[in-house]
């Protein structure tokens, strides 16, 4: 019909269509063109590439959350176990540990708060396209077939959950809060003096500062802190923050894996000190 | 033959660029019902390639500006040929058309205090032209666009149909203006259109009292054009063809910037807004050429120095402006003269650079498109390197003769022209920006102006003849059984390949009525003019009708041959050179042409389809006996309280005595 | 500089097709719009293709090249290897209707569905008055020049036929971002939230955020991040955040 702008949209559902098996690219109407996708390029690199780097940081976490073990190596705390708010807690000496959940807590400390980066991660943005391309295929590349049945996008429970991203954004920011400070506490040494710094401590401090970027660096922060507002010429402090937040939400990708890794090597680090695998190489 | 299908309508707007959406927002807003009809989908009109601005005296950068300072440049621009009262009504309407596009959504780029920006262009004396980086043409069709969507919307309210009183049929030409001769003047009223969907090839007829032609131009007809597919001078053809005449038709505007290389791109254009911010000009010994070219009109109005140039972008009131930004006949011609002398670059052209003027963040944040256009097709960063150039064609300044107020074309009642098909407002050579300005003007006033026509006859509309829509199925079907003589199709000959015969009309029209014309080479493509003509008779295509390339191309044909012969004829009566007509053989511009419109219309027997007579002996017979001819009109003078804006001695180096002294 | 390369285009139309192949010359400089128009002049005068102004400022000649949705006037031919074969589809979110023409009709019945740009009712024509600052966000969103691309590589409607009448696709959520960061429009005051519409009308919750819009927009408009993700924010605002929603509360009252 080219004559006008009637709409043919969904004359025919494919996805109900006997059988099921002519839906999407396959629809009657559409080209017709057997293959899922023509593309000639290693499309699947990215999403494979992903699912195994989030997988391999899935198992490692996991291990080191439960593992309820070596976590603290005298000035240094894992960022898993920071805050640690049980009373089964490593003592700390300054450190961030306040038993707020009592002795009836018997899990490992991590749990308690690992659940707010978690979430912070799992709902942000960029991993959700992460996950949603690299685990469920939805899709596995532009232009390339996704293989389910049906799609409701963000639009039904669970998924529509999505939208809290910014109560995790609220909860980030004082658990980064917390981590700078315990980047602080790494400024001693093992016996507590301060004014002493080691190789632990350059860890913690890289880390924090990718922390932080990727925090900032947020979508639902980038929108509190200005997005939201129509005039920015009535705003012109937050219009110079969300210009600040917007330059670094164009890495945002980047910074997410910088810091997913800077998190882990800083708690294997913190292991291995743990472990006694070797000392912290003191650097005055 | 099965007639086929009718629809009424009451005015009928061909075209959906700037001039025709915005005739069809009026003509709907007057309460007429309104169809336009396009070749390509809703929203992709050529319009959007023009770049620069919008030209409009909202004195926004400077106060000093106003509509009598925007006539007066545009009058200069055109060395005087144009229609007065055209440039008149375009300098005094402009800026209420410029506002009115902000109460659609438009969003130009602003000034500090939040109003419209405004840019300098070549021969505008002030900054004028409202903007959006470089890719205002876009802004103005989308916001075209959804004006349209949004008076849609309105009726779906009100009668539950999206399209119960403004529907675009896109992807559909129409190839004949049809007329009750009974009615009307002595060219006879108009009573509807005839058309072809692209799609399916399904012919319609359209019933309606009156025609808005708004199709652009007719670069299509020349090798290196900066003009899409679509400019094939159909308006200009359907309105010959339906009794019209047309002027100014030897004024062809070589836009001076085109890019030349790598060939598949040569032609693209590079906006005029690279040297309205700062751009210039240099030759392959690095010099800036153009202070060199600056004509004697012209002389105490452009920079002597660099310097002086230089100073002009920051202190525009003390200082005049460099020579890059002269009139584009004036640089067009330059240009050529200099690749003719040897000083070229290396693909043909010259260096045209703002990677020396500008930082590039500014080039980016300033010329976006351009900066994107150079980096995809040509592999060139215009922030490190210059940009090769060279003249393309661009516009043409010629086409409908229309009454200046409401747009109607002269003798042929109910048919409306609007933007680059209407002629006169331009004269001799349009300024850049004032071609945006002009759809909105004219495209307005057209709209209006059928409306008011349609809605005033009542019910006694002129009837469409069976017979003409019969007739013009007959012409549109003809490629399908050309070359085989008597209507059958052998499978050998198909005929004359259309493209070829658009290939060859493309060489001989650059070649032999290009930038620099002589009259012996007029003479000569005239000649093959008529070759082609008797050639493109037998063009024929196969397959069928459903979007068939080769069919649309055989059908455009017959537009761009008659169109071209409009322009060599023009070019060869015209001895002297003025504006976008410039004559080796006569290289002065000649006072006593000032006043001399030379009109084109069809001679008898010129229409050889089934519609008119086929033309006595061979149609190939030389270029006496083609299908047009051209009549001298003598122009109005002037009226005197806008002659009184100028100055006596720089009239005195446009007008003929007897009219200076009036 | 010239080669012989080989093409495979799909030809046919709604009732079925395949590709068909074709040897042929290529230049210096050329992109694969020049290679489709050799092929119309010399081999295939019935090819049907869109295209207008071959500079990639109008949104017309969208295909698919190697399976990628790209314009074909901004495809360099020296992107490929000489010796590989370049295979050039229709565009296979939208019902095909011959060659490389599809029916883009969805767009245009979607456009209609998206309520127009409210002019202030006490602002007349030249009152306006906005700071560049802004404009700057939907100037960025008025660059887009409708190829539709974003819409074909979308996987909501190019893998799932029945979402098309619930969602907008990427094109038009960015048309209602672009509406409700102008400085102007007053549709809220017209009693339109375009905030709560993006996700009850629209279907802006379909969207995944998986920016195949954005890695395929010629234009470079980043469609996703500034466009998509800050309307989602927006949509938040109204219906899962109770301190703004408490906020508006409270400061509605005291006015």
């Amino acid at each position: 019909m080219s004559t006008g702008t009637d709409p043919t949209t969904a004359t025919d559902d494919p996805g109900e269509a006997p059988g099921g098996a002519r839906r999407g690219v396959y629809a009657p109407s559409r080209a017709a063109i057997s293959a899922a996708h023509l593309r000639t390029d290693r499309w699947w690199l990215a999403p494979a590439a992903t699912a195994a780097g989030l997988l391999a940081f899935i198992v490692y976490s996991t291990w080191r959350a439960l593992a309820n073990a070596d976590y603290y190596a005298a000035p240094y705390v894992s960022p898993f176990y920071s805050p640690c708010l049980a009373e089964n807690c490593e003592p700390m000496k300054g450190g961030p540990n306040w038993a707020l959940f009592g002795d009836w807590w018997g899990l490992s400390p991590a749990v308690i708060i690992l659940i707010f980066p978690l979430g912070f991660r799992l709902t942000c943005y960029y991993y959700r396209k992460a996950y949603y391309r690299g685990f469920w295929a939805s899709p596995p590349a532009c232009a390339v077939a996704e293989p389910h049945r049906r799609y409701t996008g963000e639009t039904r429970f669970p998924l529509v959950l999505q939208n809290i991203h910014r109560y995790f954004f609220y909860a980030a920011v004082p658990v980064a809060v917390i981590l700078t400070y315990d980047t602080v506490l790494g400024f001693r040494d093992e016996h507590y003096e301060w004014g002493h710094m080691g190789l632990g401590t350059l860890v913690m401090l890289v880390n924090i500062v990718l922390i932080w970027a990727y925090t900032i660096s947020c979508h639902s922060c980038r929108h509190i802190i200005g997005g939201r507002l129509k005039h920015f010429s009535k705003h012109p402090v937050r219009y110079r923050l969300w210009g600040w937040v917007g330059r670094l939400n164009e890495r945002h990708m980047l910074l997410a894996w910088a810091s997913l890794v800077s998190v882990a090597v800083a708690d294997l680090y913190v292991y291995l000190l743990a472990t006694g695998v070797f000392d912290d190489p003191k650097l005055f | 033959m099965t007639q086929p299908e009718r629809q009424a309508w009451d005015v009928v707007v061909v075209g959906a660029g700037g001039a025709g959406l915005r005739a069809a927002i009026e003509a709907r807003e007057q309460g007429a019902r309104t169809a336009v009809i396009c070749k390509s989908l809703f929203g992709k009109a050529h319009t959007v390639m023009a770049e620069g601005g919008i030209a409009a005296s909202m004195g926004n950068v400077n106060e000093g500006d106003n509509w009598q300072v925007h006539f007066r440049d545009t009058m200069r621009g055109g060395k005087f040929l144009n229609d007065w009262r055209m440039a008149e009504l375009h300098a005094r309407e402009a800026p209420d058309r410029v506002w009115e596009l902000e109460t659609w959504g438009a969003l130009f780029d602003r000034t500090a205090d939040g109003r419209i920006s405004q840019r300098n262009f070549g021969g505008h004396e002030y900054p004028r032209l409202a903007h959006v980086g470089d890719r205002t043409g876009l802004e103005l069709i989308r916001t075209l666009q959804q004006k349209i969507v949004s008076l849609q919307q309105e009726d779906f309210r009100e009668f539950g149909d999206h399209e119960a009183r403004l529907k675009v049929f896109q992807e559909c030409t129409i190839t004949r203006v049809l007329k009750d001769e009974s009615r009307g003047e002595d060219g006879g009223a108009v009573s509807g259109v005839f058309a072809y969907e692209r799609e399916s090839g399904r012919f319609f007829v359209i019933e309606s009292p009156a025609v808005v032609l708004a199709t652009g131009g007719i670069g299509k007809s020349f090798k290196v054009t900066s003009n899409s597919w679509e400019y094939t001078g159909d308006g200009h053809a359907l309105a010959l063809l339906a009794g019209a005449r047309l002027t100014n038709m030897e004024f062809v505007q070589f836009h001076p910037t085109g890019m030349v290389w790598p060939p598949s791109v040569k032609g693209i254009l590079v906006t005029e807004s690279v040297r309205g911010d700062g751009g210039v000009l240099r030759n392959s010994d690095g010099k800036r050429f153009m202070f060199d070219y600056v004509p004697d009109v012209f002389k105490d109005k452009y920079a002597k120095t660099e310097e002086e140039g230089d100073r002009w972008y920051e202190d525009a009131d003390n200082n005049r402006r460099p020579p890059e930004l002269l009139p584009r006949d004036e640089v067009a011609r330059a240009i050529n003269a200099e690749v003719k002398a040897g000083r070229g670059s290396p693909h043909g052209g010259v260096f045209l650079d703002v990677s020396t003027r500008m930082p590039a963040e500014t080039i980016r944040r300033r010329l976006p498109s351009m900066h994107h256009q150079f980096k995809e097709l040509a592999d060139v960063d215009i922030t490190a390197e210059p940009m090769e150039v060279g003249p393309t064609c661009h516009y043409v300044m010629g086409g409908v003769w229309v009454e200046p107020d409401t747009a109607q074309a002269r003798g042929v009642t109910g048919l409306y022209a609007a933007g680059e098909v209407a002629g006169g407002m331009h004269g001799s050579n349009r300024l850049g920006g004032n071609s945006l300005s002009d759809l909105l003007v004219f495209g307005r006033r057209a709209g209006l102006h059928a409306a008011q026509y349609a809605l005033g006859l009542g019910g006694g509309r002129p009837a469409v003849d069976p017979g003409t829509v019969d007739a013009a199925a007959d012409e549109a079907l003809r490629p399908f059984s050309a070359g085989a003589g008597a209507g059958e199709q052998t499978a050998g000959d198909s005929g004359e390949n259309p493209y070829t015969l658009h290939q060859e009309l493309q060489t001989t029209m650059n070649d032999l009525v290009g930038i620099i014309r002589r009259g012996g080479e007029m003479t000569e493509a005239l000649q093959q003019l008529a070759r082609l003509r008797a050639r493109a008779r037998r063009a024929g295509v196969e397959g069928h009708r459903q979007f068939n390339p080769g069919w649309h191309l055989a059908l455009d044909l017959r537009n761009m041959l008659l169109v071209s012969e409009c322009v060599a004829r023009a070019a060869l009566e015209r001895e002297e050179s003025r504006g976008g007509h410039t004559r080796e053989d006569h290289p002065e511009m000649d006072r006593q042409w000032r006043r001399v419109n030379l009109l084109c219309r069809l001679a008898d027997g010129g229409d050889d389809t089934p519609f008119g007579k086929e033309p006595a002996g061979d149609a190939a017979a030389g270029p006496g006996r083609g299908r047009i001819e051209l009549v001298r009109h003598t122009t109005p003078h002037i009226r005197r309280d806008l002659l009184a804006l100028f100055e006596k001695d720089e009239l005195a180096k446009y007008l003929p005595d007897e009219e200076l002294f009036q | 500089m010239t080669h012989t390369a080989h093409f495979k285009v799909w030809r046919g139309d709604a009732e079925g097709g395949g590709l068909a192949d074709y040897d042929i010359e290529v230049n210096e400089g050329e992109v694969v719009l020049d290679i489709i128009h050799r092929l119309q002049a010399t081999q295939a005068p019935d090819l049907a293709v869109r295209w207008n102004c071959k500079a990639g400022k109008c949104g017309s000649c969208s295909a698919e090249i190697n399976g990628r949705p790209r314009l074909l006037c901004m495809t360099r031919m020296s992107v490929f290897d000489p010796a590989e074969t370049v295979t050039v589809t229709p565009m296979r979110a939208f019902p095909v209707m011959r060659d490389l023409v599809t029916d883009v009709s969805f767009n245009y019945t979607k456009a209609r569905e998206v309520p127009a740009f409210v002019p202030p009712p006490e602002l007349e024509p030249g009152e306006y008055r906005m700071m560049q600052e802004d404009v700057g966000r939907s100037q960025e969103f008025r660059k887009c020049i409708e190829c539709f691309l974003c819409q074909d590589t979308c996987h909501v409607v190019r893998d799932h036929e029945e979402n098309k009448p619930a969602f907008a696709g990427p094109r038009f959520l960015m048309r209602v971002a672009e509406l409700d960061m102008h400085p102007l429009d007053a549709a809220a005051e017209s009693g339109l939230d375009r905030k709560r519409t993006a996700q009850e009308e629209h279907g802006l919750g379909y969207c995944n955020i998986t920016k195949c819009c954005t890695e395929v927009c010629p234009e470079n408009i980043k469609i996703t991040d500034n466009a998509l993700i800050p309307l989602k924010e927006r949509a938040a605002d109204r219906k899962y955040d109770p301190l703004v929603w408490l906020g508006n509360k409270i400061r509605r009252r005291g006015e």
